[in-house]
C-alpha cells in the first residue's frame, strides 16, 4: 500500500522527505508540497506517513482488501506515543485499530541491557547509533575492514 | 527617514489625489482579484463541499455559541499566532512578515491620507512604515534563503524563482524598495530617489495586481479552512481522521495492543519533532 499525499494539507515541512528510507518522498519543486514521486518503489514502512505533522499523508489500499473508493487514516501523538489507524471501506464499514509506539524504558525491551547505563541526552540527540561509535572503532581514526584488521569472513549467514 | 512622511513630501511632485487613487485602486484589484481567484479555481465549492461532509459525517451537533467560540479560537491561534506551522522557525518568520505586513500597509494608508498641514502630521506613522517594512524584510528573507522547503529540504538553489513566489518576491521587492526610496529620498532625493519610486511602484502593483496568479489571498482563505477544521474536530467527523487514543482512558489503555506500552511513561518526548527536518 504505497502512499500519497493530501497536497492542501500538506504544509510543506520536510519531516517526510527526510525520514523517507527509500528516498522517494519529495518536495514539488512547482507546489513546494511532498509528493511521492515513485510509489512503485515505496518501501510501505509507513514511516512518513507516521511522521506527518499535518497528518496528510495517506495509504493507498491494495484493491483486494480495499477496492476503490475506501480510505486509510492515521494519526499519531508522539508524546503519549499511540499511533491510531481508521480504514473506512467503501461500502461504510470502519475498522479502527490503535498501536503504540514502542519505545520503552530503557532496559525494558532488551532486559540484557538493563545493567548498561542508559544513553544520555546528547547519546540520544546523536546521528550515532547505540555502540556505533565503539564497534566501528570511530575515535581509533581510519576505515576499519576486515583486512585492515586481519580478519577472515567465516563460512555461514551472519546478521 | 523615521519622522518625515515621505508621501506628503512627494506630493510635490505627484498630487495627493493621485496618490489616494493609486491606493484605491490597490485595494479594488485585491477584492477583484481575490473574487476571480475563488471563482476560477472553485474553491468556494470544494470549501462548501467539505463542511457538508463534515455536517454528514457529525457524530454530534455543534451549537452556536460553540462556533463562535471556535471562531475565536481561530483567530487567536491560527490567525494571530500562526499555530499551523510546527516548525517555530517558519512560525517566527511568518508572524514577522504577517505583522510587518499589517502595520506597513495601515502606516502606508495613513500617511497617504494623512493631511500633511495638520498639527499632528505625521506623528509616529513613518516610524512604524520603516519598521513594519524592516520586519517583512527580516522575515521574508530569512524564509527565502534560509527556510523554504525546496531549500532546506530539498537542497535547491535560492536563486531558483517558479511562479508560486510572486508574491513573497513581489512583497519583499516592494518593502525593500520602498525603504531605500524613504533613504534617498530624506538623504537629497535627486535621480536616485526617483528611480526607487518607480522601483517601489512597480513591486506593489505587481503584489497588489497579481492576486489571481499569486498566493496573496491565503490570507483570506487560510482562516476559513482553520475555522472548518476545528469544527470538523468539535463534531467529531474529524476529516475521516482516527481519535487519538488517551492512553488515561481505561477503555484505549486496556485494549489489545496497549499491553505494549502498560509501563511505558505518558510522555514519550518529542521524538522526530526534536530536530529540523534537514538529512537531504
Ligand atoms: S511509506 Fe516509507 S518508503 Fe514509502 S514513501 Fe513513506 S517513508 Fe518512503
Ligand atoms: S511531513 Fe506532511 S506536512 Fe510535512 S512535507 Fe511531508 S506531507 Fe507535508
Amino acid at each position: 500500500m504505497p502512499t500519497f499525499v493530501y497536497m492542501t494539507s500538506c504544509d510543506g515541512c520536510g519531516h517526510c522527505v527526510d525520514i523517507c528510507p527509500s528516498d522517494i518522498m519529495h518536495i514539488d519543486p512547482t507546489y513546494r508540497r511532498a509528493y511521492n514521486i515513485e510509489p512503485d518503489m515505496c518501501w510501505e514502512c509507513y514511516s512518513c506517513v507516521k511522521a506527518c505533522p499535518q497528518n496528510a499523508i495517506d495509504a493507498r489500499g491494495y484493491a483486494d482488501f480495499a477496492p476503490l473508493g475506501h480510505s486509510v487514516r492515521v494519526r499519531r501523538d508522539e508524546e503519549k506515543g499511540t499511533i491510531s489507524w481508521r480504514v473506512k471501506f467503501r461500502n461504510g464499514t470502519e475498522k479502527n485499530f490503535l498501536s503504540p509506539i514502542t519505545t520503552k524504558p530503557w532496559g525494558t525491551g532488551y532486559p540484557e541491557l538493563k545493567d548498561e547505563p542508559a544513553p544520555s541526552n546528547e547519546m540520544r540527540d546523536s546521528q550515532h547509533l547505540y555502540s556505533e561509535p565503539k564497534y566501528i572503532r570511530m575515535d581509533d581514526g581510519d576505515v576499519h575492514t576486515l583486512e585492515s584488521n586481519k580478519l577472515k569472513m567465516k563460512l555461514g549467514v551472519y546478521y | 527617514m523615521f519622522t518625515t512622511n515621505h508621501f506628503a513630501e512627494l506630493s510635490a511632485t505627484i498630487s495627493p489625489s493621485v496618490m489616494q487613487a493609486y491606493v484605491i485602486l490597490m485595494v479594488l484589484l485585491v477584492a477583484g482579484g481575490t473574487l476571480f481567484d475563488v471563482i476560477h479555481k472553485q474553491s468556494a465549492k470544494y470549501f462548501f463541499r467539505k463542511g457538508k461532509k463534515s455536517e454528514q459525517n457529525a457524530v454530534r451537533n455543534v451549537s452556536g455559541g460553540e462556533k463562535v467560540s471556535l471562531a475565536v479560537k481561530t483567530t487567536v491561534s491560527d490567525v494571530l499566532t500562526s499555530s499551523e506551522f510546527c516548525n517555530p522557525k517558519r512560525r517566527v518568520a511568518h508572524l514577522l512578515g504577517m505583522y510587518g505586513f499589517v502595520i506597513y500597509l495601515i502606516a502606508t494608508i495613513v500617511m497617504v491620507f494623512a493631511d500633511p498641514a495638520s498639527a499632528d502630521s505625521p506623528g509616529i506613522w513613518p516610524f512604524l512604515w520603516a519598521v513594519g517594512a524592516l520586519m517583512v524584510c527580516v522575515g521574508g528573507y530569512w524564509f527565502w534563503f534560509f527556510i523554504r522547503v525546496d531549500v532546506s529540504s530539498e537542497g535547491q538553489s535560492p536563486f531558483r524563482v517558479i511562479r508560486a513566489d510572486l508574491f513573497i518576491l513581489s512583497l519583499l521587492a516592494s518593502v525593500t524598495f520602498g525603504l531605500i526610496w524613504a533613504f534617498t529620498q530624506s538623504s537629497g532625493g535627486g535621480v536616485w530617489s526617483m528611480i526607487f519610486l518607480g522601483l517601489y511602484l512597480i513591486a506593489t502593483t505587481v503584489l497588489f495586481a497579481g492576486v489571481p496568479w499569486s498566493k496573496f489571498s491565503h490570507m483570506f482563505f487560510k482562516p476559513a479552512a482553520a475555522y472548518q477544521k476545528k469544527v470538523a474536530v468539535a463534531n467529531g467527523a474529524l476529516d475521516n481522521l482516527p481519535r487519538v487514543a488517551d492512553r488515561t482512558d481505561p477503555e484505549d489503555r486496556d485494549r489489545h495492543s496497549m499491553e505494549l506500552l502498560k509501563d511505558a511513561p505518558l510522555n514519550m518526548g518529542l521524538g522526530i519533532k526534536r530536530e529540523q527536518p534537514r538529512h537531504y
